[in-house]
């Protein structure tokens, strides 16, 4: 069965490269490049664009005309992107508060039951998302599973009015992506090595210090996937801010939407695209040279 | 590994299979639920077609999909203003629909329409109207844009709208006697400002849960359409449909065949089909809105007859919208972003 | 490890002294969880058996969108479809992720690391609508019009990255000493790897597969603009019937749902305990 695989270890790591290269690259670089080169061209008025080279979509980020004309600066744009960046990092913060116990508490159980487990955080989805939000509306929303008990209690007057509100959208989010942050980081604190939290306590660290200092460097992997798995979806997530938050901000997702579909202008929307693509990047390469950085310095203490 | 091999073989033989076109089929690409399956079923029997109906979820969806270039469909259900886009951007092709036999039945007041004029490419589905319903509890008559543009203070955050333009900017146009599709940035700075006032007493921007907003009591007063209204007050929300004197948002969705159609003479026998009055009854009586066949109104049920949504104020001002001008398209999104800014 | 396990576990009922790497209130946090994770799930079971047609609004109980769901052949498509579609881009993206991630985990550091780890998360960092447009240009450009299989190309795309991260993080720092152990006892690099790695890595596969099927299942965007003739799958139809409003159809559909998962995986618990005896 080994013989067919490449002696050499560079031949190897191509060879299992080459199905995610090959993938990605036909099915999703391609594409993405279609979208870049269309973020350069003029926009046909009624969706798709004009074989003609130009700018507009990249200007219009960042400013506007006035009424006489005038380019001015528009910060507009940029503040939704803001706003979409500040409630993703506020629900991956949710997410991991949330989730992270219970991944570590799974690790606790036996063997046998863990599994259990994994799959009991699966089955709500394989609801659907609109379903499960709509839920949720019944849930927060006046007269709903929270309100009618405390109003019949007495225990408050009128609508607590739960919904329509950024905290709303922030159950909403948690919710919708929950396994996204706890899979990965289960999946690497299931290989941790308890002996080396009683080593730990054996050289009288508390608790605490076990936590910070053995437990959550070594399952970092599992926690960066997760906050990664998290936050990007959560960029360009609608259904929640609409549903529960009432749509009355733009989010970056339903931005970029609401220039393929509503205003027709795919070099925008593509445009958008790539600023997004490229802030991403950007946080990513921060992210990796740090992490370079301090392996750097650990290696040489 | 050999196993998983055979699996992905199997699958890929099932979809080419599935792919391949038979004589006597049709693709229908439409909204979903807009398509009763017992009408279906009746075509397929009288014609020995065999149907299969894919869904979308908007107007923009659909022209965006045409646009990047899908195919496989024979025919698709756009709205009245997306007619003209689609002939220009040769989108969809001409199928000679005043010479099918059933074209008899067109109701004469709904005959050469302004995007189809001659009937070239497009055969009736059903219209509808879009305004503002309101709960029991509302003071209110609703007699008003007024009462939805500029609400009295017991609307403060009891108030829903729809999350995307055109339908609510067309209605601000009605409210302010503003010609739709206006190229005049002064007059769009008056939708706008009087969008970012109504803002001030919106709970939610939403166009799915609007009977549901009424039923809890979330909402006092929500964007709203007829035949959605209808089937809220049916299911027991206290929702009255409201016909303001200035007027309502009309529109009109027809069948049209895309110009990359495969089974065009299908099609047309699909057209012909619901041009029947019986036929088009079953469609209306399943949905709820209006129809623009002659004679259809003798099969519907005693509820449908009496239904307000469905039976309007022989007086009311229906506009239906038009397709704007790329200039007026970037004001309407302009004064959008800004709303929502 | 499992009798150690056991033997923590067993010690966490004297609340004086916990053991090590055990913290208060952990249960209780996990209870709390299970909650926030089910009280919706409770909520639509419920309210699948409204007799009402409005899905929030209560109006007695009743089975009728259970048959109606029985009868409607549209919705059993598009059940099927999205099953197909979730099942098959599943299988395909876990086993290409896990390909890659032994690589860059295991690989050690070479040209094009960064480059490759790049471009397997690039359909995360890309918004939905985009990808949905531009692969949608890109098939109609190169002709590809498999109807379903446009779906399920486009689907294990953008499942790689979720598969890929659980599996990676796993594999980032796993101990090698003990497949190094293998090797030195004569095994060969595939019993090594069929034989210790696989079974080492299986969390992180599981997990893997786990969020991809989930992903697939919810998707709606790509697949709408994706899908040719006859690819309609169960999220589609659910986020298109809007303009008529939902209906405890869909709930119905969604308990039947979940009764085919709980089902599955017990016939799979079933199954593996009786290879295990």
């Amino acid at each position: 069965m080994s013989s067919w695989l490449p002696k050499s270890e560079a031949g190897r790591r191509w060879l299992g490269l080459a199905p995610s290269y090959f993938v990605i690259g036909i099915f999703m670089l391609v594409p993405m490049i279609i979208m870049g080169v269309f973020s350069f061209l003029e926009p046909n008025p009624y969706g798709g664009v004009k074989p003609v080279g130009s700018l507009d979509a990249y200007v219009k980020l960042f400013f506007e005309y006035d009424l006489e004309d005038n380019l001015v600066f528009n910060p507009g744009y940029l503040n939704i992107i803001l706003r979409s960046f500040q409630l993703s990092f506020g629900a991956t913060l949710l997410c991991l508060i949330f989730g992270f116990p219970v991944a570590y508490y799974i690790t606790l159980q036996p063997e046998n039951r863990r599994n259990f487990y994994i799959y009991l955080i699966t089955i709500p989805f394989w609801t659907n998302l609109l379903i499960r939000t709509f839920a949720w509306i019944i849930i927060l929303g006046r007269g709903g599973v929270i309100e009618t008990p405390l109003l019949a209690a007495g225990i408050i007057e009128d609508s607590l009015r739960m919904m329509y509100t950024d905290g709303a959208i922030a159950i909403g989010l948690t919710y919708s992506y929950l396994p996204l942050m706890v899979l990965p980081i289960y999946a690497s604190l299931e290989k941790l090595d308890f002996r080396l939290l009683e080593a730990a306590s054996d050289l009288y660290a508390n608790r605490f210090e076990i936590m910070t200092k053995v437990v959550i460097p070594l399952c970092k992997p599992g926690i960066i996937a997760g906050c990664i798995l998290v936050f990007i979806p959560c960029l360009g997530a609608f259904i929640a801010p609409n549903l529960l938050g009432g749509g009355k901000k733009l989010m970056l997702g339903s931005l970029v939407q609401f220039q393929f579909a509503s205003a027709r202008n795919w070099p925008f929307g593509s445009a958008l695209s790539m600023l997004l693509l490229s802030a991403v990047v950007v946080t990513l390469i921060f992210y990796a040279r740090a992490a370079r950085k301090r392996e750097v310095m650990e290696g040489s203490a | 590994m050999k196993r998983l091999l055979t699996i992905f073989a199997a699958t890929a033989a099932l979809l080419t299979l599935g792919s391949a076109r038979a004589e006597g089929e049709l693709f229908i690409y439409n909204w979903t639920e807009y398509t009763p399956p017992e009408l279906i079923e009746k075509f397929e029997k009288e014609t020995g077609i065999k149907v299969s109906v894919d869904t979308y979820d908007s107007n923009e969806t659909l022209l965006a999909k045409l646009q990047a270039g899908a195919t496989g469909y024979d025919l698709v259900v756009p709205s009245q203003n997306f007619v003209p886009i689609m002939i220009n951007e040769g989108l969809i092709q001409k199928v000679a629909v005043y010479d099918l036999p059933n074209y008899k039945n067109y109701e004469e007041s709904w005959k050469k329409p302004e995007w189809d004029p001659e009937h070239e490419y497009s055969a009736p589905w059903q219209w509808g109207t879009t305004s503002f319903a309101y709960h029991n509890d509302y003071s209110g008559k609703g007699d008003s844009l007024k009462e939805f543009f500029e609400p009295s203070e017991e609307l403060r955050g009891r108030l829903s709208v729809f999350p995307t333009p055109d339908e609510v900017v067309s209605l601000a146009n009605i409210y302010l006697g503003i010609p739709f599709c206006s190229e005049d940035p002064k007059q769009m700075q008056k939708v706008q400002d009087l969008l970012v006032a109504q803002k001030e007493y919106v709970v939610a921007y939403n166009n799915e849960t609007m009977s549901d907003l009424i039923a809890s009591g979330e909402a006092l007063m929500t964007n709203h359409w007829n035949g959605f209204a209808r089937l809220g007050r049916l299911a027991g929300a206290p929702i009255n449909y409201a016909y303001p004197k200035e007027g309502v948002v009309g529109w009109f969705d027809s069948l049209v065949v895309p110009s990359s159609a495969k089974n065009v003479e299908n099609a047309r026998k699909f057209m012909n089909f619901m041009m029947d009055p019986v036929n088009m009854a079953i469609l209306t009586e399943n949905q709820g809105y209006g129809d623009a066949i002659k004679g259809t109104a003798q099969y519907y049920s005693e509820e449908l007859k009496s239904a307000p949504e469905v039976n309007p104020p022989s007086d009311l001002n229906v506009v239906f919208a038009p397709t704007c001008s790329p200039k007026a398209q970037s004001l309407i999104d302009k004064v959008w972003t800004k709303v929502m800014q | 490890m499992s009798a150690q396990m056991q033997q923590l576990s067993s010690g966490r009922k004297g609340r004086k002294a916990l053991p090590v790497g055990h913290y208060r209130g952990l249960g209780s946090w996990a209870v709390v969880f299970f909650i926030f994770l089910y009280l919706p799930i409770v909520v639509l079971i419920f309210y699948s058996f409204n007799a009402n047609r409005m899905v929030m609004n209560w109006g007695g109980f009743g089975f009728d969108w259970y048959l109606k769901a029985f009868q409607n052949d549209d919705i059993q498509q598009a059940v099927w479809n999205s099953l197909i579609v979730a099942t098959v881009s599943t299988i395909v993206a876990t086993a290409i992720a896990t390909m890659g991630a032994l690589v860059l985990a295991r690989g050690g550091s070479f040209r094009g690391k960064t480059v490759s780890l790049g471009l397997i998360t690039l359909p995360l960092m890309v918004p939905e609508i985009v990808t949905a447009v531009a692969v949608l240009i890109f098939f109609s450009a190169i002709h590809l019009n498999w109807g379903l299989g446009n779906v399920i190309i486009a689907h294990i795309t953008f499942c790689i990255p979720f598969a890929f991260m659980p599996i990676r993080a796993r594999l980032e720092g796993m101990d090698t000493s003990l497949e190094q152990a293998a090797r030195d006892l004569y095994a060969s690099p595939w019993e090594a790897f069929r034989y210790v790695t696989v079974p080492l890595l299986m969390p992180g596969i599981v997990a893997g597969a786990m969020l991809s099927f989930v992903i697939s299942m919810d998707d709606f965007i790509i697949t709408l603009m994706v899908g040719g003739a006859g690819s309609t799958t169960l999220p589609v139809y659910i986020y298109s019937m809007i303009r008529r409003g939902l209906t405890p159809e869909i709930n119905a559909v969604s308990t039947l749902l979940l009764l085919v998962s709980i089902a599955i995986v017990t016939a799979y618990w079933i199954l593996s305990k009786k290879t295990e005896t």
